[in-house]
């Protein structure tokens, strides 16, 4: 397999800006497959920005950014670059993981509905396939008994762990974290956390945006430092841990 | 107001007792207000032209049975037409393609800046626009054609006319209860595969309708009085078939009783039924959003009552 191939994401130079305020600036970022890439970095240095683009809830304005194989909006036919209609987006992203900060479950569903929403939907599963599947994921994240309780009715960590299954069901290439632990009681965070790493140590692409810097230490592969648009340091994380860097150092010692 | 009840404790320990006021002034405030409303209703309780056992007698006759009947379901057809069209024009107003967006945009202006009696008498008189409406698979020889007066009969001009307009008002609340939906769950919708069309069918929809459907009792219970309106075109409605006997017998205070009585009746029969509703979905979340109802700002500016359809400046966004 060439390097390329193993390039599950591959940002190029990516710009993108709200209105006259320019939040990426060149950003350029690899993760290959089976890669734990933890991003940190202070508020509003873009790194939900760049996140979201990698799934396309945000479009860039310049540069190359490639996901599981695609220019993300756009398909090369004839050479020329054809923008993605609403199937194309849909089949891309039922690709794709994410997993937001605030959860973000259905709120008239309840867990096992949440999940086998998009099974149902754009899996175009059975109504039993769904829910068999969906109860699987439920399993897995430790919520098999509280599958028939509405988001309202979890706690914070429960509720996330739900969002982890339903990404997951779908069995994505790619999984993204925004933050996942960050809207948590800290007593909750052990939960959430202890299930992404045994989804990282299963083999799962993850691009996590967390200020967790232990879990950066543990089961990240690589670890990235975001300042104002543009990736100031990446590296193994135990080495960016020591950097000599004083801004990204004051940075992970207010974290720590 | 409760009054204590426990004496007070001297300093012997002793029980010292309170001396109750009276007030005075509220008695005599209450007593001449309530003459006042005495003698108000005795006017028409015990007018020797007021004729109340022909009141008692119109009360049950078929007639007015009949015209019952027929407001409550023009009412609901009414109502449920316009919450159809309402959501169809919400969607619309709030989609990407900016054709669908003035169409709904200059529907619901053309219907909120028209009075619904101007509307009511218009549908009435559709065959002097339309005569015949005729419905043909174009440019074969298949089709239908109905001679539109036959079609528009005053009942059928009112479903549309209240209808049409109510949706008109009420694609402004589906709006905002589209919009009220979680922007976080369309995010996930879209995240997880779904395409723009799915995420509002499946994820924000029901979600929406949840904060819709109980004001819709509200609209409900305002409609079946707005129905009076169809006395212009005549329906077969309440206030048409009291309206046709008083013209008659010339008893006009005594059908207007009459109605009186079943407007009140039908309202307590469904404002009980949306205490259910309330029930069911939640009042907090009812009340929230509950305005001053769209028909009765309808009746208002039918009426004359100049009322300008200001947006409420409350939750409800409309
Ligand atoms: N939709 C938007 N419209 C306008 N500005 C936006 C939008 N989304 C983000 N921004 C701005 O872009 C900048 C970067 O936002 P972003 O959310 O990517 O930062 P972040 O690194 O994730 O910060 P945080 O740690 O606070 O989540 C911020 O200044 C934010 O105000
Ligand atoms: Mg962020």
């Amino acid at each position: 397999m060439s390097e390329s191939n193993s390039l599950l994401v591959q940002a190029k130079g990516v710009r993108k800006s709200f209105g006259t305020h320019e939040v990426l600036k060149g950003i350029d970022f690899q993760v290959h497959k089976g890669e734990v890439s933890v991003i940190v970095g202070p508020s509003g240095s873009g790194k939900s920005t760049f996140l979201r683009a990698m799934n396309g809830l945000e479009l860039i304005d310049a540069g190359s950014l490639i996901v599981d194989g695609e220019q993300v909006g756009y398909s090369l036919s004839d050479g020329r670059y054809r923008e993605w209609g609403d199937g194309d987006w849909a089949k891309f992203r039922s690709r794709i993981g994410m997993v937001f900060q605030r959860f973000n479950l259905y709120a008239h569903f309840d867990a096992l509905e949440n999940v086998a929403a998009s099974l149902i939907h754009v899996k175009k599963l059975s109504k039993a396939k769904a829910r068999e599947r969906a109860r699987e994921q439920l399993d897995r994240v430790g919520l098999a008994d509280h599958s028939h309780k509405r988001p309202h009715q979890l706690s914070g960590g429960q509720q996330q762990r739900v969002a982890i299954a339903r990404a997951l069901a779908m069995d994505p290439d790619l999984m993204l974290f925004d933050e996942p632990t960050s809207a948590l009681d800290p007593e909750l965070v052990d939960e959430v956390l202890e299930t992404m790493k045994a989804l990282a140590e299963g083999g799962m692409t993850m691009v996590v945006v967390t200020h967790e810097v232990g879990f950066a230490r543990e089961v990240g592969d690589s670890l990235a430092f975001f300042d104002e648009g543009i990736v100031m340091e990446k590296d193994e994380p135990e080495l960016l841990l020591k950097t000599e860097n004083p801004r990204v150092r004051s940075f992970l010692d207010r974290v720590r | 107001m409760t009054r204590r009840t426990a004496p007070f404790i001297g300093p012997q320990g002793e029980e010292l007792s309170i001396a109750r006021r009276w007030h005075i002034r509220r008695w005599i405030v209450g007593a001449i207000a309530l003459a006042a409303v005495l003698w108000f209703v005795s006017i028409f309780v015990f007018s020797d032209r007021i004729r109340w056992e022909r009141v008692g007698e119109y009360l049950f006759y078929e007639h007015i049975l009949n015209g019952v009947v027929a407001t409550i379901w023009i009412s609901l057809a009414a109502t449920v037409l316009g919450l159809v069209l309402g959501v169809l024009f919400a969607i619309m107003k709030l989609a990407k393609n900016p054709v669908l967006k003035w169409i709904a945009e200059a529907y619901i202006w053309f219907f909120r800046g028209t009075p619904v009696l101007v509307q009511l008498i218009f549908w009435f008189n559709l065959a002097l626009l339309l005569p015949y409406i005729t419905l043909k698979i174009p440019f074969t020889s298949i089709g239908m054609r109905w001679d539109t007066n036959s079609l528009i009969s005053g009942d059928t001009a009112a479903i549309l006319g209240l209808g049409l307009n109510l949706s008109a008002y009420f694609a402004e609340t589906v709006r905002a209860g589209i919009m009220a939906v979680d922007r976080g769950q369309t995010e996930a919708a879209k995240a997880g595969g779904m395409t723009s069309s799915q995420t509002m069918r499946i994820i924000v929809l029901p979600q929406a309708l949840k904060i819709i459907i109980p004001p819709t009792a509200n609209e409900f219970i305002s409609m079946l009085k707005t129905t009076s309106l169809i006395v212009v075109v005549a329906g077969n409605d309440l206030m048409t078939n009291a309206s046709n006997i008083y013209k008659q017998n010339n008893l006009v205070i005594e059908l207007l009783i009459v109605c009186s009585i079943w407007y009140m009746f039908m309202t307590a029969i469904a404002t009980y039924l949306q205490s259910l509703l309330e029930k069911r979905f939640g009042a907090d979340r009812v009340r929230a959003i509950r305005g001053t109802s769209i028909g009765q700002r309808m009746l208002d500016a039918a009426t004359g009552a100049i009322r300008l359809p200001v947006r409420n400046g409350g939750k409800g966004a409309r």
